[in-house]
């Protein structure tokens, strides 16, 4: 066999051939990851505030929450809300049922909720761990509650978190896999139809593998370049 | 809505099947998380050992299995699994149908993503402990099985349990997904009991429920253990 044929071999492999299949619903699982991450990086800090907040109920309420999603599985928050709310007649006549009626809707939703559960107890971690006395120099600086958040508690608070929410961003790509579970067709959907077509399913699932390595490869130097730029401090200077 | 009268226990209910199915979990994530720990004493030695290639192949193992979703790594290792084992089989010569069974194939597809979790978690107990230790142990006279029994394991059991209580509580969640290989656990009943009774979000919340009884009744425990383990450090 010369270079030639084993390239052309190559190309009829049918890991080859599923590979680009799987690659283009590689754009329904970024939607996935693009509707519920800064969905979810936006609400973790709010709930984060609530958490550490003085008022008892808001806290509690949160802590509950955060109690029960980090609890119990992905895939039973993905079904309960999937099929356990379009069970409910109440849903199916309401205006909720335009969302919810959609599995990639459900699947956002669900991946929401999730992260935010576990992001507000990364990020109340990392607000806890600002210094008091970084918050009274700024209060005697004469910032407001938004500015000192803004510019003193979040940028020291998240700069601290970074590396931790970069795992727990490496778990959401994964997560979306279990999306594919409520029929609706993503990278994992696509690798079990071909599965179910061709009756190949090491090939598929090899290949699927791959993108989602690859994905995460990339989310990997996304948190790095993150880290890079908001720790100058760090940066090894020659 | 919710239903509590298909909950009960007998014929007519479905308490006891969500008991076994429970039961089932638990032995599932159980057996895992053992295996795990089996698996992640030696890749976190091969990730600690100065050997290139030992290195090599550990880090390939750790970041692929983290890196792609649990739910693949399932599928991979259910439809793969048995015909791996028949090919294997062939090389020792054996030339007949081989099936593994769902439970065998759960637990071991478990346990490698969870091996994964615990191989850091053992090597980051391991690197914890002052390197003086082993050489007084040396300076005393032990050997190195001695030192490695009476002096590191029981330190890094003690740096190793919260992380390794977080381990337990990551294999356990995952244990919902092998509902996919068609082994009875607390998912798969719930499927089962929702399409005859057409009530999905009754068994859905009671699924939630055990899994929450589950996750905090054994965080609790190794809270226990924790503090157990501490007692002479406070």
């Amino acid at each position: 066999m010369n270079f030639f044929e084993f390239l052309f071999s190559f190309k009829e492999s049918l890991i080859f051939v599923n590979f680009f299949k799987i690659l283009s619903a590689l754009d329904q699982t970024l939607l996935l990851l693009l509707a519920s991450l800064p969905i979810g990086f936006v609400l973790s800090l709010i709930f984060a505030l609530w958490r550490v907040s003085k008022n008892k109920f808001l806290s509690k309420t949160v802590e509950y929450y955060i109690f029960i999603i980090r609890g119990t599985p992905l895939l039973v928050q993905i079904y309960l809300i999937y099929f356990g709310l379009g069970s409910i007649k109440a849903v199916r006549d309401s205006f909720l049922w335009i969302v919810l009626k959609e599995p990639f809707w459900c699947g956002v939703l669900a991946l929401t909720i999730n992260t935010v559960a576990y992001g507000s107890e990364i990020f109340r971690g990392g607000i806890q761990a600002v210094s008091q006395g970084q918050i009274e120099s700024g209060k005697s600086l004469g910032f407001t509650r938004i500015g000192l958040l803004r510019k003193i508690i979040f940028p020291i608070a998240l700069r601290r978190v970074l590396p931790i929410y970069g795992n727990e961003l490496i778990l959401m790509v994964k997560a979306t896999s279990l999306v594919s579970l409520t029929t609706y067709m993503e990278m994992t959907g696509v690798a079990r139809r071909i599965m179910a077509v061709t009756w190949a399913p090491v090939e598929a699932f090899i290949a699927a593998g791959i993108l989602y390595l690859f994905l995460n490869f990339l989310m990997v130097q996304f948190i790095k370049y993150l880290e890079w730029k908001y720790n100058p401090h760090l940066r090894v200077t020659r | 809505m919710f239903k509590f009268e298909k909950l009960i226990f007998g014929d007519m209910g479905w308490g006891d099947e969500f008991l076994f199915a429970t039961l089932m979990t638990v032995v599932v994530s159980i057996c895992s998380m053992g295996l795990g720990i089996f698996i992640a004493i030696f890749t976190a030695w091969a990730k600690l050992t100065l050997s290139r290639f030992l290195n090599l192949i550990a880090n390939f193992y750790t970041t692929v299995v983290r890196g792609i979703p649990e739910l693949l790594v399932i599928y991979l290792i259910f439809f793969g699994g048995s015909a791996t084992v028949m090919k294997l089989a062939k090389v020792f010569g054996y030339e007949g149908y081989i099936e593994l069974n769902a439970f065998t194939i759960s637990v071991f597809a478990i346990g490698i993503i969870s091996a994964t979790y615990s191989t850091e978690v053992l090597r980051a107990a391991f690197l914890s402990i002052d390197r003086g230790q082993v050489e007084s142990a040396k300076t005393l006279g032990l050997s190195r099985l001695q030192t490695f029994i009476k002096i590191l394991v029981p330190q890094v059991l003690r740096h190793a349990i919260p992380g390794l209580g977080n381990v337990w509580q990551v294999t356990l969640k995952d244990t919902s997904l092998i509902s996919v290989t068609g082994l009875v656990e607390i998912m798969r009943q719930t499927r089962i009991s929702a399409n005859v009774e057409h009530s999905p979000l009754t068994f859905l919340i009671t699924a939630a429920c055990l899994y929450l009884f589950l996750t905090t009744f054994t965080g609790k425990f190794f809270n226990y253990l924790e503090r157990k383990s501490n007692k002479g450090f406070v």
